[in-house]
């Protein structure tokens, strides 16, 4: 499926379908001419995302076919062992965890699921989580401090559930309370935003010692369409609102929010599934054995100094205007 | 996270003043001005709690004289370069800031309370909506590290409709900064308590203000995650009229009290005497 912006892409696509049914039904070769449309439409798909406006880069990041954890569980771990519960309501199918494998580390691995059916989609809510997400990823990040195996955390959400049970249930003290428990849990913690990082329904499984985010993730403190609303009044001014909000990888990692990019694919995560598992996968190897390296103290005082850099107030740049 | 401050504005009516008169912008009671402000802008008809100023706030919550501001040169900084259809940030910052006489949304100092030295932080609602900001983050973060350093209690009071939108992720991340700063305090021991007022949601309540030792909420403020339109839309339902008050979080088990603001200041004072760690108890 390919996205609105992509028309010229769809194009090449055509006439390659068109010679090869022109082949199949007359025999003729066009061997050369394929590959030279083959050769066309790489280029083209090359120069489309080199040059993605960052409404089309949250297009991306939303795409249908983007792989989703359920797809980075099976092609960047060796083994999942799948937990369930927040020992208090129930288990929210949207927040998926568990004890996981990848390289020689053995973690707990949390992440945000979206489903890919329909009804894979309808169970996971949308890879919106309930309170009840946040506690399971919260006792099993506990867990993993008990056991001393660090926490790998994936995220895709388009935002925290935004229900009447989740307010009743407690949403805000959900992800507070990891905010707050994930500032002193004495583990590394590395975090990946693989598609869309939503608010603080992605922060609240989104603090760590390292932040990577996928080359055409996103990672916002609204929506687009939410902030155009509200700012524009009116939400089709999306595109104009994604821009001014910087959500892209890039920008994030000017503005230090986070410690590095990992490259996609040509075309996206979704053009080829199997080369963003590797570079996900190494990309975390490489953190998790670097982290593992740190004491405690040393683990946790640069964690709380990475967050308190954030934004803070720089006398000698600010107080002379 | 935003959303919550436009569908507010259209609820509540500002207080309308008639010469020596107040009308309570709820039961829209007739009564004299002087007597509002001695009852803190709490309607004697009907309880209604109204917002207050950052300075009214701290002016009836700790002793007279005792504050003394901290951070207080830290404003607003346009971290995007953000500007919307209407307006520039950066502009937009600045008028807030030369209208009401203050830096943000939050006054940080110290001071005492009922003889307790304390660090207490307000918000105030009128700021842009009390909103999260690179500023507010860190002055609160700023406050609980005083806090741990001379080993006082922190108190917060919160009025927010959330993130502030126009400073981004950087923004986002004051929630995880903040809630840094707390942890700390978890760590070494040192009382903090969050005071909930009208209205504290979104990226408020998702991090420092719900995660008080003591979750301490005003009669009737409203506190939430998302907004009600926001929820409303989704679920495309009505939500009952008391959903998301104080009286709403008591019931469901996330605040531990709801507390009149004529009684605030004593039953902090008396909370806080239990937070000593076998020092010697204070004299409230
Ligand atoms: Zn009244």
């Amino acid at each position: 499926m390919n996205l609105d912006f992509e028309q010229s892409i769809t194009e090449i696509e055509q006439q390659i379908a068109d010679l090869q049914k022109k082949a199949e039904a007359d025999g003729s070769n066009v061997k050369s001419d394929l590959s030279s449309l083959q050769k066309k439409l790489e280029a083209q798909i090359k120069k489309v995302y080199s040059e993605l406006t960052p409404w089309q880069t949250v297009q991306v990041a939303r795409h249908p076919e983007r792989p989703i954890m359920r797809d980075y569980i099976k092609g960047m771990f060796s083994e999942f062992i799948d937990l369930h519960g927040d020992r208090c309501f129930g288990d929210d199918q949207a927040l998926v965890g568990g004890f996981a494998t990848i390289g020689s580390h053995r973690c707990v691995l949390i992440g945000m699921d979206k489903g890919r059916t329909v009804e894979e989609k309808i169970k996971a809510n949308f890879g919106m989580s309930n309170p009840d997400g946040y506690r399971k990823a919260l006792r099993l990040m506990k867990l993993a401090e008990k056991y001393q195996i660090p926490v790998v955390s994936l995220v895709d959400t388009p935002a925290a559930y935004p229900g009447r049970e989740a307010e009743e249930r407690g949403q805000a003290e959900a992800i507070a309370r990891n905010l707050t428990e994930m500032a002193g849990l004495k583990v590394p913690i590395v975090v990946t935003v693989t598609g869309e990082g939503g608010s603080g329904g992605a922060l609240g499984i989104a603090v760590g010692d390292s932040v990577l985010m996928l080359s055409h993730s996103i990672y916002s403190v609204i929506p687009p369409e939410g902030c155009a609303a509200i700012l524009w009044r009116d939400a089709e001014k999306a595109p104009e609102a994604a821009e001014a909000l910087k959500v892209t990888a890039p920008s994030l990692l000017q503005m230090g929010i986070i410690d590095e990019i990992i490259q996609e694919p040509v075309g996206g995560a979704h053009r080829d599934p199997a080369a963003t598992f590797t570079a996900t996968r190494s990309a975390i190897v490489k953190r998790l054995s670097k982290l593992k390296k740190l004491s405690e103290h040393k683990l946790l005082a640069q964690r709380r100094e990475k967050y308190a850099r954030i934004g803070k107030y720089d006398r000698r740049r600010h107080s002379t205007h | 996270m935003g959303w919550f401050r436009r569908s507010r504005k259209k609820q509540t009516q500002p207080v309308e003043q008639v010469d020596l008169w107040t009308i309570c912008p709820s039961c829209k009671a007739h009564i004299y001005k002087e007597e509002w402000a001695k009852a803190l802008m709490v309607c004697a008809k009907c309880g209604f709690h109204d917002k207050l100023t950052c300075h009214e706030r701290v002016a009836c919550t700790v002793d007279e004289k005792s504050f003394r501001e901290l951070d207080r040169d830290i404003k607003p900084r346009d971290h995007l370069k953000f500007s919307d259809a209407k307006s520039r940030y950066a502009d937009k910052a600045k008028e807030t800031t030369e209208e009401l006489g203050i830096n943000e949304a939050i006054l940080t100092g110290r001071a005492t309370l009922n003889g307790i030295p304390i660090v207490l932080g307000v918000m105030d609602f009128r700021f842009i909506g009390g909103s999260l900001s690179s500023g507010v983050g860190d002055k609160i973060y700023l406050a609980s590290d005083y806090a741990l350093r001379h080993k006082r209690p922190l108190i917060l009071f919160s009025a927010s409709g959330g993130a502030r939108m126009q400073e981004g992720i950087v923004s986002l991340m004051q929630m995880a900064k903040t809630c840094a700063g707390i942890s700390r305090l978890n760590k070494a021991g040192i009382p903090y308590i969050s005071v909930l007022t009208n209205p504290t949601f979104g990226g408020v309540s998702a991090s420092y203000a719900m995660v008080g030792d003591l979750n301490i909420a005003e009669p009737g403020a409203l506190i939430g995650f998302a907004g009600r339109r926001v929820i409303e839309q989704t679920i495309k339902q009505t939500l009952p009229p008391d959903f998301q008050t104080a009286e709403y979080l008591l019931a469901h088990g996330f605040v531990d009290r709801i507390v009149p603001r004529s009684e605030m200041k004593d039953l902090l004072a008396k909370v806080l005497c239990y937070g000593r760690r076998g020092k010697p108890p204070c004299k409230p």
